[in-house]
């Protein structure tokens, strides 16, 4: 397993970043989803540094923008920056961000072994976000978005994604 | 321009992330089913994504206020470096699913390397690239599988792809003049020794989706060089129209 490595941000700067979400999995704040790397404040400028899920990710100029946006609301000036290393991981998402995923209708991402498992059909481990059945096949890599595979339960029927793993 | 072969290494890595982009985009709509319409267009974007990555990186080399939209979009033909492979048209779908296997085959052992780059920016990049490549690697060697292996119709159709595209893959490992430095200062990836691992991965797949390994000894390259085939005038008119006919417009 990796460990994570700690984003260096200020505390004072959660209760804003808090109310910034993902614009393609809106459940997920900024902070469930790990792409915040360093948020500090420096002479009154609030610095930023967002990293992209995947290098093409349309989420991420929208996510700078409402940064801007949010703290421009309480009179703050922002300097958002992306950077690529060390690069993002699903390891990233937050235990709280993987349960509201599955509420969402999201199946969150397994370990890396269990996920090529999964991914090459080799193992019916996706749980279904409807019944829970593991008794699921896989319809496709990619989903809706460049983060999701999609998968079908064969108990319930009903199709949904899945996040996949990203190491 | 100081870091002239810097920049045009990036371009050479690049520009096939973009051609092969957009030849992946114009399946938008097309895709035989839903499903890979979808993870073909997926494709696309991580492509557009990491090419993103490298011209912002090359802007900045170049200064003189250049922008990653200049170098992607206001080149002339014989200022692309991009390889012949990508810019051959999507025909039928097991050329689109060929083009894309062998392609990701070299892409994944490029960015494997390219993680040892002396260049931060580079190995950031790799390192970003490398786990969605390994997607699309994963991807289309697997619909080259289950075509191969299939019926005799997707067997015959799949075999056609790779004969026809297969004269397009030893330029891959063909150095540039600006590979050869970039090679020698430690940025750069000597693509000419990722050629046996090439071909023993690309041989295993074929084997398993009982498809022949063409004999064919005759090559095409020019690419790198901006030499390229008919087909990309076509690509770049529809890739550039916007910005040609709309200078410095913005979505
Ligand atoms: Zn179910």
């Amino acid at each position: 397993m990796t460990i994570a490595i700690q984003p260096n941000i200020d505390k004072a700067l959660l209760p804003i970043l808090e109310t910034v979400s993902d614009p393609e999995i809106p459940v997920l704040t900024v902070l469930d989803l790990g792409v915040i790397r360093e948020a500090i404040e420096l002479e009154g400028i609030v610095q930023i540094k967002l990293t992209p899920t995947y290098s093409g990710c349309p989420a991420m100029d929208v996510i700078g923008d409402d940064l801007a946006k949010a703290f421009s609301e309480i009179g703050k000036e922002t300097n958002i920056q992306l950077v690529l290393a060390p690069a993002w991981t699903t390891d990233w998402i937050s235990k709280a961000g993987k349960l509201k995923m599955e509420a969402y209708g999201i199946a969150a991402p397994l370990e890396e072994t269990a996920d090529k498992d999964a991914l090459l059909g080799n193992a019916k481990i996706i749980k279904c976000t409807n019944c829970g059945s593991t008794n699921t096949h896989l319809v496709s890599q990619f989903g809706s978005t460049a983060c999701k595979a999609l998968f079908k339960c064969d108990d319930c029927q009903e199709p949904f994604d899945y996040f996949k793993c990203l190491k | 321009m100081k870091n002239e072969n810097l920049y045009n290494y990036i371009l050479g890595i690049a520009d096939n992330s973009l051609i092969l982009g957009q030849r992946l985009g114009e399946l938008c709509g097309h895709g035989p089913n839903l499903e890979t319409d979808i993870a073909l267009t997926n494709i696309s974007l991580d492509l557009f994504g990491q090419t993103r990555s490298y011209y912002q990186y090359a802007a900045q080399i170049s200064g003189g206020g250049k922008t990653e939209d200049d170098i992607a979009f206001l080149r002339m033909e014989r200022q692309y470096k991009n390889v012949l492979l990508v810019e051959q048209p999507n025909a039928h779908f097991g050329f689109v699913l060929g083009r894309q296997f062998l392609f990701d085959v070299y892409h994944l052992l490029l960015m494997e390397k390219l993680q040892s780059s002396s260049d931060e920016t580079l190995v950031a990049i790799a390192k970003k690239t490398i786990k969605e490549v390994s997607y699309h690697e994963r991807f289309s060697s697997d619909w080259v599988k289950r075509l191969g292996d299939g019926t005799d119709e997707s067997n015959k159709k799949m075999q056609e792809a790779i004969d026809g595209l297969w004269p397009y893959t030893d330029e891959l490992f063909q150095l540039t003049e600006a590979d050869r430095i970039m090679v020698s200062d430690g940025i750069g990836v000597d693509v000419s020794k990722l050629k046996k691992d090439y071909l023993k991965r690309v041989s295993e797949i074929l084997k398993e989706a009982t498809l022949k390994i063409p004999e064919s000894k005759y090559f095409q390259k020019g690419g790198k060089e901006g030499i390229h085939s008919e087909h990309m005038g076509y690509l770049l008119a529809d890739l550039q129209y916007m910005q040609r006919s709309y200078p410095n417009m913005k979505w």
